[in-house]
């Protein structure tokens, strides 16, 4: 039971990447974008190579990082430059994409035991050392989740996160900043992808395969988990907890959660949902039927049907 | 100096609705000028504007700024020397950031929007002392996120937003429109006294003919793409409402 809780939050923990990704783009930029079914796989794959030929667990996943920046690029390029609809662009890279992630890594491939991942690297074993393997990736999933959210945070709070923010508030306001709007938009589905590319790659080498279809879905996924998150963050800052909180100082920082809190918590949230509904008999392969009826159930609960989530 | 020179703009060429607004339209714009434009609904008013600003483009003709054309310049680019402030006052400011965060993209406006911080608290003193001169009671709400705000209080926001950082041109279209009476007195006061003390030209698109003559220089009523009024100096404050309102009524006779 308790690997069982360990394993689900390790899940959680890094799919909360994924979940920073949508985040950006859907919530922040207001752009829905579909690349994520690609770029997630393409993660795993350039992992997954890249392992299999003795690179460093750790330079792997700057290099998934790397190439879901690359494959955000396109769409960025694809919708701004040549002016293509957002949803299209990024339907157009996703639907390339899956040849390109083909080509790198086949349709399945192994990570054999024998090959080291971040989970048994030299640094992770020399703090982590003492806990067991399934010990070891919480710690690990948790404080990339941790540091990734704490990166972002700062990176909201600079002139060019400011920005970035504004693109997806008002455009036109960023246009009279003497500012390209289009420009900005590029670069957030450039980090959005780069996250998704890099929890596809963690995601590798926490179950050691990569499959071709991993992708399915995980639009899906990160948007309800966005969806999750905010509306719980609404309905708590509403609440007269969160009012008695902010007038305590030490406690005001949790009065008002961010952005990146809300889909930490709905990306673990909406794990431990799934491995109920499969404790509880559901077959496996009824997985991505369960993903998409629980984030209709989501919607309709959330009583927005995903509109008005933008801008949380 | 701004020049519009031999302008034209048709709108759906080729179709039954075809809208040949501009032919050959000519403008002249010296430094320090604060024009007020009126006409009625589709006399390219705000074509104009956006012309100008780059949102549309023209068919042919020319725009230039102290003789240099910026046809070619896309619109964010003549943003540099341009501020706006638009009929809807959402549309000045960004909701979902704090008064603070919007006046920090202001004040940056010009810079590079690199990884430092975007909210520079030395600069606190100055936003704030810049609010209350506003006298709405906003220098207190700087973590207030602008969405909450009035209508009235986001245009004061986006007028003092738009004219932050040094600018040559200031764009009014119909700014005072969507508010009430008293808080439009507020706004109109406030633009003058910007617009003189920054010493900016400026174009004021507006329907309220009582601001279009109280304010600015030069008075140039539009009609179908064509100046048919344009007062300048004592010609222009010698000009009733009345006399407007004349005009206006044989326009629409014809």
């Amino acid at each position: 039971m308790t690997d069982l809780i360990a394993s689900t939050l390790t899940q959680g923990f890094i799919y909360a990447l994924l979940s920073y990704g949508v985040y950006i783009t859907y919530s922040v930029l207001d752009f829905p974008d579909l690349t994520v079914d690609s770029s997630f796989p393409l993660g795993a794959a350039v992992t997954a190579v890249l392992l299999l030929r003795g690179v460093d667990p750790w330079l792997t996943l700057v290099c998934a990082a790397a190439a879901g920046a690359l494959a955000g690029l396109c769409t960025g390029l694809i919708h701004v430059k040549l002016g293509v609809r957002d949803l299209l662009a990024g339907i157009i890279t996703m639907t390339a994409l899956s040849s390109i992630n083909l080509l790198i890594a086949g349709s399945n491939l192994t990570i054999e035991r024998a090959v080291d991942t971040i989970f048994v690297s030299a640094p992770v074993m020399a703090v982590l050392g003492g806990l067991t393997l399934t010990g070891r990736k919480l710690v690990v999933a948790l404080v990339l989740a941790l540091v990734v959210k704490l990166v972002l945070d700062l990176y909201f709070r600079t002139k060019s996160g400011l920005l970035l923010r504004a693109v997806g508030d008002n455009a036109t306001l960023v246009t009279t900043l003497a500012k390209n709007k289009g420009n900005m938009k590029i670069l957030g589905v450039v980090i959005s992808n780069a996250l998704v590319a890099l929890c596809g790659g963690v995601l590798c080498q926490e179950q050691r395969s990569y499959s071709a279809v991993m992708g399915i879905g995980q639009v899906v996924f990160g948007l309800a988990t966005v969806i999750i998150g905010v509306s719980l963050i609404r309905f708590f800052a509403g609440s007269r907890v969160s009012c008695r909180m902010g007038k305590i100082p030490v406690l005001r920082f949790l009065a008002s959660p961010k952005g990146t809190t809300a889909v930490l918590l709905g990306s673990i949230l909406y794990k431990f949902c799934i491995q109920i509904a499969i404790s509880v008999g559901l077959p496996a392969n009824m997985l991505k039927f369960i993903t998409a009826v629980l984030f209709l159930l989501v919607l309709v609960a959330a009583g927005r049907k995903g509109e008005e989530i933008i801008h949380a | 100096m701004l020049e519009i020179r031999n302008m034209t703009k048709t709108y759906n060429p080729g179709t039954v609705t075809e809208l040949k607004l501009f032919q050959g339209f000519d403008l002249t714009v010296p430094d320090g000028q604060f024009i007020s434009i009126v006409g009625s609904n589709g006399s390219g008013k705000t074509s104009l504007l956006n012309i100008l600003c780059g949102s549309i483009p023209l068919d042919s003709g020319d725009v230039l700024i102290d003789g240099k054309s910026i046809r070619r310049q896309k619109d964010f680019q003549r943003y540099a020397s341009i501020g706006r402030v638009y009929q809807n006052p959402s549309l000045g400011t960004c909701p979902s950031l704090t008064m603070l965060e919007n006046l920090s993209l202001a004040d940056n406006k010009g810079k590079k929007f690199g990884l430092g911080f975007g909210v520079n608290k030395k600069r606190v003193d100055f936003y704030r002392d810049q609010l209350s001169g506003l006298g709405l009671g906003l220098e207190d709400k700087l973590d207030v996120k602008m969405g909450s705000l009035s209508g009235g209080q986001r245009q004061a926001v986006a007028l003092l937003m738009a004219t932050m950082t040094p600018l040559k041109f200031l764009i009014l279209d119909e700014h005072t429109a969507a508010l009430d009476p008293k808080t439009a007195e507020t706004i109109m006061a406030l633009t003058g006294k910007v617009v003189k003390e920054k010493n900016l030209t400026a174009l004021m698109v507006t329907h309220n003919l009582r601001y279009a003559l109280e304010y600015g220089d030069r008075l140039l009523m539009l009609d179908r793409g064509k100046i048919v009024v344009d007062k300048a100096g004592e010609e222009k404050a010698a000009m009733t409402a009345d006399q407007i309102l004349t005009t206006f009524g044989q326009l629409s006779m014809q």
